[in-house]
């Protein structure tokens, strides 16, 4: 049986010589993506900005426009309806009753469910969310942070790790990740709600996951190859690492992809923005966060001092493999 | 590399074995598990977003809490100083900022009153702070201002009290397997699987419940009950259904019994007129005063006020002395039975307003497993069939490891009692693409020794070697973006952290360790001189 080798032996491409147009495509791409999200701004979901959502499931597709003008005469305030998942569920948004309590929010979802079982017999509820005003910042606070804290987090352990110029290749390209799947939920319209920051966290950790792989190569090479010209070295990491990191990828978006097509319409926006976040992850591992360690003056004996600290973990290392 | 040892393999093969045997009690049905002996139960518990259900967030307010207490205490401060031996005339009482301040009539007995008011105070916290501060200002005016110690410690036990309140009243609703956490310092959770109209929940949640029984003041101007003005020692309440059609009511302000008092509410019927109402009974005090006070006011009418709105205000027609009283009210059988819920697991010590409701309903949790299960499947068998498709021999080895991985990671959640939600299944697929990313890093490793003319044997280690260092580095990053999230998340990202962390530590084991055993048991076998890879 001939094994499937998805990149050839001996592959050699120049990602390095082609740093200045990868970085200006890259720059273009994440401005655009900023720029959709100040333009277009996301759609937010009743986690990030409060609210309230009933998700329905009419026997067959309703008339939006009639939908809505049933809602609208029920005088519960400006409703948003969304199809979700297939065609006979519709998610549908209202502001929470500003006065009243519970109570008033209670009023409101009963007032919707006797009004469309009246107008759509058959039609069964899925689901409820109300979330304040207050829980709403909360969670949105909490979601900045978690991402803040895991960029920085793993750009600090980079840098102790190695030489400070992983820690900003690495942080640099990791906001491009996350301003790219921001851009995505802004120009689709996804609905942005708490499975997505768990998706853009998850991003956050693939990709480094991918960037620790290769940045490990280039040490390694640094340390086997001290004469080697930067860029010769760079290019021969990244080419070396190229078929694990193509591979890996493949594997992930085969999984993600069964988990697009059968997961069910709840985890569609979260496994969507999980597939763009490892295609960007990838291409910033690639084109982008290695040849920017030569922008930033990594040379082979920047490397050396710090290899004193490198070299003690190695050793230790060494006596925790010699078992096998 | 071929020097395996024989307890090492024993060591690598019984702990997944162990693993993969925790996640067994997950998979029987109810009826078998609940059978188990009560060590084995421990299975992967389903999210509401899986079984269906309700999540509730409740949060109190501790201002209210705050106000409350200093109620409180200018009752203890008048009981005492009036009350008490020697009398002490105070005036010009005030709660305002928070404070209370009053004024000592005789200049001469400050003194005695900040005596007397001392021993009213409590210890609040660990640094031997008191709940208040007394103080004398302008040499005749107490203010006992709040500490910010007394406060938290009235908030913390008021929180507790209302735990326990929910508790019984959700036990009283017949609901099953209720999930009651404190939050934070001034919210609780509550998680009700398989209840799909949160409504009823609700409503009972929200009722204080704070009953009163007090006269009403037959003796006000109507008009200027209307206004709102009531006459000294009367207070105007809120009166919605009152049948002379003015929204309020004046009543005094002493309380004649309170639903403190209260051994038993029962919803019952009205004997003359057939409608729903509350049949209470008193404890033996309560009883006596009800009867003390209902022959004293025969023929004049009294309020039941619940959570400071009069429910109605039926008249004394003849003493009531049984310790038995009835509450009427414009009640449904429905929301009589949840008032006499509400007063017989007692009243709230501060109100709780719903500020997150989450609810999932059956259906949509039955589909959500069913094409979690379905994802699941095909992810494992299209990842299994790729790894095969390049790596043949070491493609399997991995597969093998991935396959015992996902059951293990069930065995560790069970052991844990973890969570599975919707989002932990996303996690799991994940997991899946993730846990062989590990042997392809040692397999192309292995490749590529192979290429630079290194023999078999020695690929093989030098590709676990270097590979391992690898994967323990870009692990460890994975892990530091999974500890945020499961620290920092809320509902959906934690269930996810969950399965992600102990996914990246179990898929290591078993893509590392348990893998190279393999390989290094075959290669000791068959010796061989070139290998597929």
């Amino acid at each position: 049986m001939r094994l499937l080798k998805l990149v050839p032996d001996n592959t050699n491409i120049g990602f390095v010589a082609m740093r200045k147009w990868a970085f200006a495509l890259t720059a273009l791409l994440t401005l655009a993506a900023v720029a959709a999200v100040g333009v277009r701004g996301l759609h937010m979901g009743v986690d990030f900005v409060g609210g309230l959502m009933i998700e329905a499931r009419f026997t067959e597709k309703p008339s939006m426009d009639k939908l809505r003008g049933d809602i609208d005469s029920l005088g519960v305030g400006n409703g948003t309806l969304q199809q979700f998942g297939d065609p006979n569920t519709v998610s549908i948004r209202l502001p929470l009753p500003e006065e009243g309590g519970e109570g008033a929010s209670n009023a409101v979802v009963a007032k919707v469910k006797a009004e469309l079982t009246k107008s759509y017999p058959g039609v069964i509820f899925t689901r409820y969310d109300t979330v304040s005003g207050k829980v709403s910042g909360e969670l949105v606070q909490k979601g900045v942070l978690a991402v803040m804290l895991a960029v920085i987090g793993i750009a600090i352990f980079s840098w102790f790790r190695y030489e400070w110029q992983f820690g900003v290749s690495t942080f640099v390209a990791i906001m491009h990740d996350v301003l790219m799947t921001l851009g995505f939920f802004a120009i689709t319209q996804l609905e942005f709600d708490l499975n997505i920051i768990a998706a853009v966290l998850t991003i956050v950790g693939y990709s480094i996951n991918d960037k620790m792989v290769i940045d490990d190569r280039i040490r390694e090479n640094m340390r086997k190859y001290r004469k080697m010209d930067m860029k010769a070295l760079i290019d021969l990491s990244v080419n070396e690492t190229l078929p694990r990191t193509v591979m890996t990828s493949v594997t992930v978006m085969l999984a993600l992809g069964a988990l697009l097509i059968f997961g069910g319409h709840v985890l569609r926006g979260f496994t969507a923005a999980m597939m763009l976040g490892i295609v960007v992850g990838t291409y910033s591992s690639v084109y982008v966060s290695s040849s920017l360690l030569i922008s930033l003056g990594l040379t082979p004996e920047s490397a050396m001092r710090k290899s004193k600290v490198a070299d003690v973990a190695k050793g230790a290392e060494r006596i925790g493999s010699n078992e096998g | 590399m071929l020097d395996f040892p024989r307890w090492k393999i024993w060591l690598i093969v019984s702990s997944l074995v162990v693993g993969v045997l925790l996640s067994v009690p997950t998979f029987f049905p109810e009826r078998i598990y609940n059978q188990l002996p009560s060590f084995l139960q421990a299975k992967v518990n389903l999210g509401l977003d899986l079984s269906g259900g309700s999540h509730i967030l409740l949060e109190a307010n501790p201002a209210e809490v705050a106000k409350q207490r200093l109620e409180n205490m200018e009752e203890q401060v008048r009981t005492e100083l009036r009350r008490g031996d020697p009398k002490i005339a105070i005036g010009d009482i005030s709660r305002r900022d928070g404070k209370l301040a009053f004024m000592v009539r005789d200049p001469s007995q400050v003194d005695a009153a900040v005596e007397r008011i001392r021993p009213l105070t409590q210890g609040a916290g660990l640094t031997g702070q008191r709940d208040f501060n007394v103080e004398v200002v302008d040499s005749s005016t107490i203010v006992l201002t709040p500490t910010q110690a007394g406060i938290d410690t009235a908030v913390n036990q008021a929180m507790d009290v209302a735990k326990e309140v929910i508790d019984r009243r959700i036990n009283e609703m017949g609901t099953r397997e209720p999930t009651i956490i404190r939050q934070g310092s001034n919210r609780i959770v509550v998680q009700v699987p398989g209840l799909q109209d949160p409504a009823e929940l609700k409503n009972l949640l929200g009722q204080t419940a704070k009953l009163e029984f007090k006269l009403v003041d037959i003796s006000a101007n109507p008009a200027e009950v209307a206004q709102g003005r009531a006459p000294v020692g009367s207070e105007i309440l809120p009166y919605p259904d009152n049948p002379s059609g003015v929204p309020v009511i004046a009543v005094k302000r002493q309380v004649m019994v309170s639903g403190e008092e209260l051994i038993d509410a029962q919803q019952g019927f009205d004997q003359q007129n057939n409608q729903p109402v509350v049949n209470i009974r008193f404890n033996g005090a309560g009883g006596r005063k009800f009867g003390r006070v209902t022959s004293e006011n025969v023929n004049r009418p009294f309020a039941i006020i619940l959570d400071g709105k009069v429910l109605s205000a039926p008249n004394i027609n003849e003493p009531i002395l049984g310790g038995s009283a009835q509450i009427s009210g414009n009640f449904t059988v429905k929301t009589a039975d949840q008032l006499a819920i509400a007063l017989r697991s007692g009243k709230l010590p501060v109100a709780l307003t719903v500020v997150e409701e989450r609810t999932v309903g059956p259906d949509l949790g039955a589909d959500s497993i069913r094409s979690g299960i379905i994802a699941s499947a095909i992810a494992t068998a299209a990842v299994l069939t790729f790894m095969f498709l390049s790596y043949g021999r070491f493609g399997l080895y991995a597969n093998l490891a991935v396959v015992i991985n996902i059951f293990v990671i069930l065995g560790v959640m069970a052991l844990m009692n973890a969570t599975l939600t919707l989002p932990g299944i996303a996690g799991f697929v994940l997991t899946i693409g993730t846990a062989v990313d590990a042997n392809v890093l040692v397999n192309e490793r292995i490749r590529e020794e192979r290429r630079r003319g290194r023999s078999v044997l020695q690929s093989i280690e030098f590709g676990y070697k270097e590979a391992s260092r690898t994967i323990f580095e870009a692990n460890v990053t994975h892990a530091i973006a999974g500890g945020i999230m499961f620290m920092l998340g809320s509902g959906p990202v934690k269930g996810f952290a969950v399965v992600l962390l102990i996914g990246i530590a179990t898929s290591v084991y078993t893509a590392v360790v348990f893998t190279r055993m393999l390989v290094s048991l075959w290669v000791r076998r068959h010796r061989p001189t070139e290998i597929h890879i």
